[in-house]
């Protein structure tokens, strides 16, 4: 591995896109893998030893629903002996006490359980079918084990004010993490965008609520917030930076720098079943693609910020501004801000509306 | 936040540290790790709900014995600081049920 390229820190396990849920804003793509082009779990047991030996620390097992694999066991146990640390990204369905209990066995390290409000009714409108309920009985059962929770809240314009009834809900849980997550806008979050993105008010009430919180829970709860960027005056360093952190494996095997990359036209992923985790971080042009500085615009090229936002990220400026190559125009530098201030200025004129249920696309669930 | 110098540390739930064998050795914690070498390292392996924070700094002092004494005890108690702080480390008032040997 030549000098200066980083290891990456992180392996994104996407082990399926099956999901029981529906949820508007789903991060994954719009053309999902199916069952049958899933990799079995030998190729996993690989993937984790050669991820281990990439300088890779931690397995984020997420999907679709993980729990959707009934080797979800064994992926955890493997993972484990290779030296990962193991979270598993779930909604919590289906699962039962017994699964539970076989997962920690297993060697699970950490939970991140996904809620989608904080009350029965909006957040089943939001996954597209009723979840809520056995969330609460899944946290009940995971007090009784020894593992990390963090408590995943996706927060957007119809929960936003909704922060502190999601803060009592997770206070009571027991839970040491707490992610309010705004919606990043790619896949299915992009087609839902109008009935998501936050007012600026809306943000403004939510921000300094966070800090209070972050203030009264120091030292008990950790509390991260991830706000939307198009509110944003620099982008955020997508990723950590394309190829410089994570790594994520599609249920079928191809290997890719981001969730979104797939929708970046000419750009080819390398499979795990060809090559080695480590060969396809080194060297697979998907991952060199945007790596450097020699790829970006001379906005960024000549901006000190190249070195901490690496330009932004670069779905976000496919979609927005139709170059792959362009300055995130999230930033308040980029020459295609208009575009992103015209989203945000519709996103703030006329009210909330939140008595009427808007037209929602939800996520399909692929054979 | 300062420990109570008798009070006993031990890894939160879902935080432990890598396997011997594996370099570097880290802390491992939920979306995140923090890497330890030397002192830090030798802080974090006796978090095992046996010894009090007394005891890990007369340790350390014993340890680097060429270090000045009060300056090892505040940087222990700096660090665990930012452990608690990071929700890494818990603090109990007496060792875990059968941890007791390491105990005064």
């Amino acid at each position: 591995m030549t000098s200066d390229l980083p290891k990456p820190l992180a392996l994104i396990a996407e082990l399926t896109h099956r999901c029981p849920l529906h949820c508007v804003y789903c991060s994954n793509p719009l053309e999902m893998k199916t069952r049958a082009e899933e990799l079995p779990a030998e190729v996993w047991s690989k993937v984790f030893r050669e991820a281990a030996a990439a300088g890779v620390l931690q397995a984020d097992f997420t999907g679709g629903e993980p729990l959707a694999r009934p080797d979800l066991e064994d992926l955890i146990g493997a993972a484990r002996v290779s030296g990962l640390y193991v979270s598993l990204i779930t909604s919590g369905l289906p699962l039962d006490e017994e699964r539970l209990e076989r997962l920690v066995r297993a060697g699970l390290d950490h939970m991140q359980l996904s809620f989608q409000g904080a009350s029965e009714e909006p957040a089943n409108e939001i996954a597209g079918t009723k979840v809520h309920a056995h969330k609460l009985r899944v946290l009940s059962w995971v007090r009784r084990h020894r593992i990390a929770l963090t408590l995943n809240f996706v927060i957007h314009r119809r929960n936003i004010d909704q922060l502190e009834q999601m803060l009592a809900l997770a206070e009571s849980s027991g839970a040491g993490r707490i992610e309010f997550a705004n919606v990043q806008y790619y896949g299915w979050a992009f087609e839902n965008r109008a009935n998501l993105l936050p007012t600026r008010e809306q943000l403004n009430r939510s921000l300094e609520l966070i800090q209070q919180a972050q203030e009264k829970f120091r030292g008990k709860i950790q509390i991260e917030y991830v706000v939307p960027d198009y509110y944003a005056k620099y982008p955020k360093a997508c990723m950590g930076g394309w190829g410089r952190k994570l790594i994520l494996i599609a249920p079928n095997g191809d290997a890719l720098p981001c969730h979104a990359a797939r929708i970046i036209p000419g750009c080819h992923f390398e499979n795990v079943k060809d090559h080695t985790l480590g060969e396809i971080w080194e060297r697979s042009d998907a991952f060199q693609k945007f790596r450097g500085e020699e790829w970006m615009s001379e906005t960024c090229r000549s901006c000190d910020r190249r070195t901490q936002d690496f330009g932004g990220c670069r779905c976000q400026a496919l979609l927005l501004a139709g170059n792959v190559a362009a300055t995130d125009p999230v930033c308040s530098l980029a020459p295609d801000r208009s575009i992103v201030d015209a989203i945000v200025a519709a996103a703030n004129s006329g009210g909330t509306d939140s008595l009427v249920k808007p037209e929602w696309i939800y996520r399909s669930n692929p054979s | 936040m300062t420990p109570d110098l008798n009070s006993v540390p031990s890894l939160a739930p879902g935080c432990r540290l890598n396997e011997k064998n594996q370099q570097p050795r880290v802390l491992h914690m939920p979306e995140r790790a923090l890497r330890l070498n030397g002192p830090s390292l030798e802080i974090v392996e006796r978090c095992d709900g046996s010894h009090t924070v007394q005891q890990i700094i007369s340790e350390l002092q014993k340890l680097y014995s060429k270090a000045e004494p009060q300056r090892i005890e505040r940087d222990i108690l700096d660090y665990f600081a930012l452990l608690h702080d990071k929700r890494a480390v818990n603090f109990d008032s007496q060792p875990a049920p059968g941890k007791a040997e390491g105990a005064a």
